[in-house]
């Protein structure tokens, strides 16, 4: 028996060596990322597909865990000489120092070959760009200023999709009345900052937003105009309920999704929450950018590709970012992750009813609106992220205080 | 003496190993981290200097002053409730009670679990739509309050009680051995004398079991210096930043907020603090000449 089983694993091995010589060494290219939970691995496999069908081998790193665990990980490994062949990063400025030192590769002629200035959002482009040199591939736009709600119970408590700012607020009241909890809010920083920023944009308005996280203004967080988006945040904690704090988003949605609360503030990755629930956008959960002015705040990741010393290597690098911006990649890819396609000029009629809010939203360039980590360096909006939780923490805190605390935090992280 | 000297120079050689690791691997980095807590470095380490800008940044900054505030409570709390939990426990253990293996693996079993483990069952418990407070209100007692996990001022005390239900155990275990290694004599001289039970253990047991009560304040001031996961799987910090400790500050601006120059910063003065308070501490215990072996 064992003799046998011993033969056939020789059988095996030779034919493994000859396929392997057949295919006359394919492009390998070693890529690292952090997308382990479920939906986000099928969408990687998307890409692994597509890049293993244009001639490539995709090779898998997937760290665990969180990007804050998994990047000092590449990082290491980068500046140690040992590159991936790709690494992923949030979009932003994550990448800077990186660039700085010279250790992350140009990708100005695929750019220019592809098109990618025409194809991408302005702000997008300007993301991945450092003194006029491409230095990255976007690949996914996660808005993260939606607000989800529950049909069944709007309509059951009387309440049409808020318009404005005062109709959230009755609603809320008509919600409470009728025993449920008007906003489910997870108390955990990170959250609580994206939901500011939400009212931030759609009370304040672009300019107020981006002279306060780009331009890092203090008059303008001084500005009465911030203090009425304070006291909207603060307002919340009265329709939230006690059991918020360190609660995580996905329980949060849970809440909404089971009618026990009405509305969540959280980005567009909620989604595959309600998906899985099988409920439907648009019949069983509605999807609103604001309420108040309707713009789309732009996340996303992007992959970058360190310099290599191997120019097969380097080869490999040029077919995975053609790959990973081609247009059916980025369609196939965003459908599983959730998010919108990078690219404006794709094919979006398979989209579900909010993402085409969302798309049609993004249509008009004065509407896409880069996210706070775009912006601003991580340290400031990491360090902001520390004040809005004390501010919501700590009922008895005025705006006038939660101002200069920003303020001090952003004088002294920037 | 020849021999001798020769002996002594050979384990000399064997100890150089151990020697070139300690200095390169402990002090060579901490020098390090020292020396980049004077500059601006941010993602990357950079030597260039910008004086003690990240310390005043440091103590300016809300959330690290109330790490260092809750580093305290929950180290006087844990150490000190544990200490009464854990004696009280393994006295009651050496009655020569029945089935003492059971309880002992039942009191001991907490420090087997992670303090991931430990903090989500916890969350559990004390998260006041889900936990105990829920739970008794449908029993009955509508009014019925125990919500410290959401409460700005109370919250770094669930941390304590999560912590106790730990390490307690672990404090048992020593403090078991211990009173297992005193003289039955020394009892039957102290019923001789008609001396009660309790005066035994406070005036002549504790003062025996001081160098297991010193293993056990070390081992647990190690855990609330480096306090992190609990926190994490507990109360992430929050309600807002009430329950946030140095460890979590540090790792969160090494990592997330790529902030080299603060992180070290704050690493710096952790270990000032460690450094300060148990150096003189352990010298007095372990190397004052005359009581050196009068311990035991």
């Amino acid at each position: 028996m064992k003799r046998v089983a011993r033969a056939l694993l020789g059988a095996v091995a030779m034919v493994g060596l000859a396929v392997g010589v057949a295919q006359a060494d394919p492009q390998k290219a070693e890529v690292f990322h952090w997308w382990t939970s479920g939906g986000e691995a099928a969408a990687v496999q998307e890409f692994a597909k597509a890049f293993d069908a244009a001639g490539g081998q995709w090779v898998d790193t997937a760290i665990g865990g969180s990007g804050s665990t998994a990047r000092p990980i590449g990082i290491n490994r980068i500046i140690g000489g040992d590159p991936p062949a790709a690494m992923q990063f949030n979009t932003g400025k994550q990448i800077d120092e990186l660039v700085a030192q010279g250790l992350i590769r140009n990708l100005d002629d695929i750019a220019e070959k592809e098109g990618w200035k025409a194809a991408l959002p302005p702000a997008f482009y300007d993301a991945v760009t450092r003194d006029g040199h491409v230095i990255a591939v976007p690949i996914n736009n996660h808005g993260q200023n939606w607000v989800w709600y529950n049909k069944a119970v709007l309509d059951k408590a009387g309440v049409a999709e808020p318009t404005t700012w005062d109709e959230f607020f009755a609603a809320g009241d008509k919600l409470k009345a009728a025993g449920i909890i008007p906003v489910a809010v997870g108390g955990q920083p990170w959250q609580l900052n994206l939901m500011l920023n939400a009212i931030l944009l759609s009370e304040g308005g672009k300019d107020l937003y981006l002279k306060v996280y780009r331009d890092l203004d203090p008059e303008a967080v001084k500005s009465p105009e911030f203090k009425k988006v304070a006291e909207i945040f603060g307002k919340i904690r009265d329709y939230s309920d006690p059991g918020n704090p360190n609660r995580d988003w996905n329980v949060a949605t849970g809440m909404v999704i089971s009618g026990k609360a009405g509305f969540q503030f959280m980005g567009d990755w909620a989604k595959g929450e309600f998906v899985l629930a099988n409920q439907v956008a648009g019949k069983d959960f509605g999807c609103i950018l604001g309420p108040g002015q309707k713009n789309f705040i732009m996340g996303g990741d992007v992959f970058i590709f360190p310099k290599l010393k191997d120019e097969a290597g380097t080869k490999a690098q040029d077919l995975l970012a053609t790959v990973m911006m081609s247009k059916d990649a980025q369609v196939a890819f965003n459908a599983k992750k959730g998010s919108v396609p990078v690219r404006l000029d794709v094919d979006n009629s398979a989209l579900d009813a909010c993402a085409k809010i969302g798309v049609e939203v993004l249509q008009d360039p004065d509407k896409q609106i880069p996210a706070a980590d775009i912006l601003a360096s991580a340290d400031v909006v990491q360090s902001l992220t520390d004040v809005v939780a004390e501010y919501w923490a700590n009922p008895s805190m005025s705006a006038d205080d939660f101002v200069a605390k920003w303020n001090t935090a952003v004088e002294q992280a920037k | 003496m020849k021999p001798r000297r020769r002996q002594n120079v050979a384990s000399y050689v064997a100890l150089i190993p151990a020697f070139v690791i300690v200095v390169c691997a402990y002090l060579g980095t901490m020098l390090w981290t020292v020396q980049i807590s004077f500059t601006d470095s941010k993602l990357l380490p950079s030597m260039n200097f910008i004086g003690i800008r990240q310390y005043e940044r440091l103590f300016t900054t809300s959330r690290w002053i109330i790490s260092l505030e809750n580093m305290v409570i929950f180290g006087i709390g844990l150490i000190l409730v544990c200490l009464v939990l854990g004696f009280l426990m393994a006295a009651a253990l050496d009655q020569k009670i029945r089935f003492e293996n059971t309880f002992r693996t039942i009191f001991l079993y907490p420090y087997a679990m992670s303090f991931i483990v430990t903090g989500l069952a916890w969350q559990w418990i004390l998260n006041p739509t889900l936990g105990v407070q829920q739970y008794v209100r449908n029993l009955g007692w509508t009014d019925f309050r125990f919500d410290w996990i959401i409460q700005n001022d109370r919250a770094i005390y669930v941390v304590i009680i999560a912590g106790v239900w730990q390490a307690s155990g672990l404090v048992m275990a020593l403090m078991l051995a211990g009173l297992r290694g005193i003289d039955q004599e020394l009892w039957k001289a102290a019923r001789v004398d008609g001396i009660p039970a309790w005066r035994v253990y406070l005036n002549i047991i504790v003062p025996m079991l001081r160098p297991t009560i010193i293993t056990s304040v070390v081992l647990l001031s190690l855990a609330v210096v480096r306090v992190y996961d609990l926190v994490i799987a507990l109360t992430g910090g929050g309600p807002g930043i009430s329950s946030e400790v140095p460890a979590k500050f540090i790792l969160d601006y090494l990592f997330g907020r790529s902030n080299i120059g603060l992180a070290t910063a704050a690493s710096s003065v952790l270990l000032v603090i460690v450094l300060v308070i148990i150096t003189p501490w352990l010298y007095y215990e372990y190397f004052r000449p005359e009581r050196a072996k009068g311990g035991k």
